[in-house]
């Protein structure tokens, strides 16, 4: 019951919403989403460490079809839950600096995304993920493209239709397995969409093979790995600034969770064969946006590129098949979400200060905004991977697992490190040192305001990166359980 | 039985209600009568009735299901009409009492269990039609429309009937069931060319009313031309009986014929489903994009036909009444606010929609739900409804019609879209104002949005029922 109340509450505010005007909007959403997370904290105080899914609900949903409304929390979901509602109160915040046109739809969209999101994290049936799979894209398609940058237009719509045709190729796959299995005990239809019918599933080689990357194609679009990205820098770059947030710092752990849950348990024969092609595309895509962000010059095309970097070395974790890797990697989502949400925010607040977010426009900005540098500096510092932050946990155990797979592999992913900070560096160093530019006399403080949203996360930051031990016990359970279902 | 008692008598109320002339009257008249009518229908489900009129007629669920999809449908659709009265229309009882008749006629294409009787139900459905099509008398573009769907419609009747006769020549009888047999019986052998003949005949013409490619050239011509009010008639009920009716004949009458029409029909599908997605993805006007739209969608409906196997129960036939119900009502939406929005703003491309969603939210929600149901997109009807029919075509084997299908809705979403970009991501024309909407079609805008959703969230309590 109380994952239903997690998952339809923010659905149910962003209904109320539509129906507010004003000050009663920002409230009522803020109000919303602070009470969901309060929610999620409850749910992980009262979660119980076990490899199987607890809070459990499952209701038939079209019986005729034997397709269930079957929700639950395990140690994995429940840290992508706890990220999706400690991020959207942030993000919230973060738009409530500017002032949208029909800012209640706004807000409404965002408390409707998370609905979607947190359905995804939380679906233990095929076609439930796959329909919250889609209703977590369709407000982030209405915000990018209502109220997103010129040439939103286009970038959305390519955006839109490259996220569909990825998710339909999964359905197809879902579709394919969903025929395959039996009856559930107690159902009427022959078949059922039980994640658990899925991987009683025995499926031969061949059939995975394909299969794999059906189901794969969602998620590669998703994360993005290379080649499958381009949308994605267009997109970071033309949405506004909390939509951004909510592509980047939660929307991709989509795509890392669901190979989690419904790639490698489901088809792991299909994943073996194909591990080594995948982790190459990835490591490339680490390296390839690594190489492009050094060359950017707009902070956020920049920061979206560096996100494509990080994202690949997730990949390559998880396809590492080591415990140390997966466990990288669901620390690192938490990391990434928290470091990109912070860089974003960043951005944006200085954008708003100076009308520009184009770096050899700015510079010296430092003098007058100390508590700006500092922030900017830590976010940056936890995307870099230094000792301390959350970043250096997760990049490391990514590391350790893919170089338990590949000595050399874990060695060329490694540079992730340098590049990242060669171009954050560097980004840091023409932004608020170097010489003065024509803001530099001009340019405010982060407000308090401002500083709330930031503390949070880099509480988050150091917590991550001095005491990991609390999240990687909670994922450990989940973690075993699934590399138990692939080597099986 | 009681539906088409009913719409007759109520349909000859309602010209004699005409001489009110006020549509304050005679729009709440027509509902309610619809509205009992439909309560009426429903009383009828899982009752067991004898056969009517010489075994000519049966209504079973199979013609409850469908029926309550063109009634439904009809009443949701009527409070568009409303301004026909204030351009000065006069003739609007006529027209309620034609679109009553063609509901008749609907109802017998989809509860027929005789040859004859499916062909005076398509006669009737059609002749309606070709006089509504031609309503607006003043403007050309619809009078070359009634023109072309009449001349096109009179041939495909033809057509229709001529297969009847060789049908009738090569069994001996016109009766579903007697057809059946004497088909799959091997002593006719001999008589399969004019059998086959005479199937491929009864195929094109009912291909010519739903709209099948390679049948379909009329339609946009047809669609663009004829008001949209009965345009929206025309692709929602026409359609659904149709489908009702080609079920029906493929499953209960011809069944053993399948080695012969599966491959036709198969192919049909393919074809319909390429012209008709390529075909709106090619439009500027909203239109003549709903037109080719309706086109492919009979291409889906068709994997229905194919993935049915001959049966008049189970998945597929289940998945084409859900399909059917989930389109129509998207249907009804689109093409309710564009004409709404056409008839305010004098411009029915693209662009007409331009920042609709600053002028009239709802009109522009109402839109977008469609446009995603539509495009198969979760959360609306849409998505069950292509789900339903490709699941029940991949489990009888045709993947590569699916994929084929599949690939098709992705450019689908292309054109869906569009109307979505304009009503949102467009600004509004400097002198745009809020297209006026009376109280009646509010109510019916969020009852269109609200139950495309419902079926998108909950379609557990009408899947599978046939």
């Amino acid at each position: 019951m109380l994952t239903a109340v997690l998952l339809f509450l923010p659905l149910a505010a962003a209904l109320l919403l539509l129906f507010t005007k004003g000050a009663a909007t920002r409230t009522l959403a803020l109000g919303a989403s602070l009470l969901e997370f309060g929610l999620a904290v409850y749910a992980a105080f009262a979660f119980k460490t076990t490899g199987s899914a607890s809070f459990n609900l499952n209701y038939h949903w079209i019986p005729s079809a034997g397709i269930n409304f079957h929700i639950g929390l395990d140690g994995l979901s429940l840290l992508l839950v706890l990220l999706t509602t400690f991020l959207v109160p942030l993000i919230l915040l973060s738009a409530f600096k500017h002032n949208y046109d029909n800012s209640s739809s706004f807000y409404a969209l965002v408390l409707f995304m998370q609905t979607g999101l947190l359905g995804v994290f939380v679906s233990l049936d095929a076609f439930l993920f796959y329909f919250f799979w889609e209703v977590a894209l369709i407000p982030i398609y209405f915000l990018a493209g209502a109220w997103g940058g010129e040439r939103r237009v286009a970038v959305t719509l390519k955006f839109f239709l490259y996220t569909v045709v990825g998710s339909l190729l999964m359905l197809a796959g879902f579709v394919y397995l969903y025929l395959q299995t039996g009856p559930a005990a107690g159902s009427l239809a022959q078949h059922s969409s039980e994640l658990s019918a899925f991987y009683n599933l025995k499926l031969s080689a061949s059939e995975q093979s394909w299969l794999f990357w059906l189901i794969f194609a969602a998620f590669a679009v998703k994360m993005p790995i290379f080649p499958f990205h381009t949308w994605q820098p267009d997109t970071y770059t033309e949405a506004p600034a909390p939509a951004t947030m909510l592509l980047a710092g939660i929307m991709l752990k989509m795509g890392i969770y669901g190979t989690l849950r419904w790639l490698l348990p489901v088809v792991p024969l299909g994943v073996s064969q194909w591990q080594k092609p995948v982790i190459i595309l990835a490591v490339i895509g680490v390296i390839y946006g690594a190489i492009i962000a050094i060359r950017q010059r707009d902070m956020k095309r920049l920061i979206a590129y560096s996100s494509l970097s990080h994202v690949g070395l997730m990949a390559a974790g998880v396809f590492s098949l080591t415990q140390i890797g997966l466990q990288g990697a669901v620390i690192q989502m938490l990391a990434h979400g928290v470091n990109v949400v912070g860089m974003f925010f960043v951005a944006d607040a200085i954008e708003r200060r100076t009308g520009t977010r184009f770096i050899p426009d700015l510079g010296g900005l430092t003098r007058r905004t100390p508590i700006l540098s500092v922030c900017f500096l830590v976010m940056l510092l936890s995307t870099v991977a230094l000792p301390l932050t959350g970043g250096f946990v997760g990049e490391f155990l990514l590391l350790a697992g893919v170089y338990q797979y590949n000595a050399w592999v874990g060695a060329i992913a490694g540079l992730t490190i340098i590049f990242s900070a060669v171009y954050l560096l560097r980004m840091f160093q023409r932004v608020m040192l170097g010489p003065d530019s024509s803001f530099s006399e001009t340019i405010t403080d982060l407000t308090g305001g401002e500083l709330l949203i930031l503390a949070p996360l880099m509480v988050l930051v150091f917590w991550l990166g001095l005491f990991p031990g609390l999240f990687l016990s909670l994922s450990e359970p989940a973690v075993t359980n699934i590399l138990g279902l692939v080597g099986r | 039985m009681t539906s088409i008692i009913l719409l007759s008598v109520f349909g000859i109320l309602n010209l004699f209600l005409g001489f009110l002339r006020s549509n304050k009257v005679l729009l709440p008249g027509a509902m309610l009568l619809l509205l009992a009518v439909f309560g009426a229908n429903y009383a009828d489900w899982n009752v067991v009735h004898a056969p009517y009129f010489n075994n000519m007629l049966v209504v079973d669920n199979y013609t409850v299901a469908f029926t309550g999809i063109v009634l439904l449908t009809t009443i949701l659709l009527l409070p568009f009409s409303r301004s026909y009265v204030v351009s000065g229309e006069t003739n609007l009882a006529e027209y309620y009492a034609l679109l009553l008749f063609s509901l008749v006629g609907a109802i017998m294409m989809v509860g027929y269990d005789h040859l004859l009787m499916l062909f005076v139900g398509i006669e009737i459905l059609s002749i309606c039609m070709y006089v509504l099509a031609g309503s607006n008398k003043r403007d050309s573009r619809s009078n070359e429309a009634a023109l072309k769907y009449f001349l096109m419609g009179a041939f495909a009747t033809g057509i229709l009937l001529f297969g009847v006769a060789l049908l009738y020549g090569a069994t001996g009888t016109f009766a579903l069931s007697r057809l059946a047999a004497a088909v799959a019986n091997p002593a006719n052998a001999t008589l399969q060319p004019m059998l086959y003949i005479g199937i491929l005949m009864m195929i094109i013409g009912i291909g010519f009313k739903v709209s099948a490619a390679p049948f379909h050239f009329w339609t946009p011509d047809v669609y663009e031309g004829t008001p949209t009010f009965f345009t929206a008639f025309m692709s929602t009920v026409v359609k659904t009986a149709g489908f009702a009716a080609f079920l029906k004949l493929l499953a209960v009458a011809l069944p053993a014929a399948q080695g012969f029409w599966m491959p036709t029909i198969q192919a049909m599908c393919a074809l319909t489903l390429l012209l008709g997605n390529v075909g709106a993805a090619a439009q500027t006007n909203t239109k003549r994009m709903l037109a080719y739209s309706s086109v492919s969608h009979a291409g889906y409906l068709l994997i229905g036909l194919v993935a049915s196997k001959g049966m008049l129960t189970g998945d597929a036939a289940s998945g084409i009444f859900f399909y059917s119900l989930a389109y129509s009502i998207a249907t009804v939406a689109a093409f309710g606010v564009l004409k709404l929005v056409a008839e305010h703003r004098q411009d029915d491309s693209y662009a007409g929609l331009n920042g609709l969603g600053k002028t009239n939210p709802l009109l522009a929600f109402t839109m977008t739900v469609a446009m995603l149901s539509l495009a198969g997109i979760p959360l609306t009807g849409g998505f069950f409804g292509k789900f339903f029919l490709l699941a029940a075509a991949v489990g009888q084997g045709y993947i590569g019609l699916v994929v084929f299908a599949v690939v098709m809705s992705m450019v689908g979403l292309y054109y869906y879209l569009r109307p979505i970009i304009a009503m949102y991501m467009q600004p509004a024309p400097a002198d745009a104002t809020p297209v006026p909407v009376d109280g009646i079609q509010t109510v019916t805008l969020i009852v269109l949005a609200l139950l495309t959703i419902i079926l998108g969230i909950a379609p557990g309590f009408l899947s599978g029922i046939l």
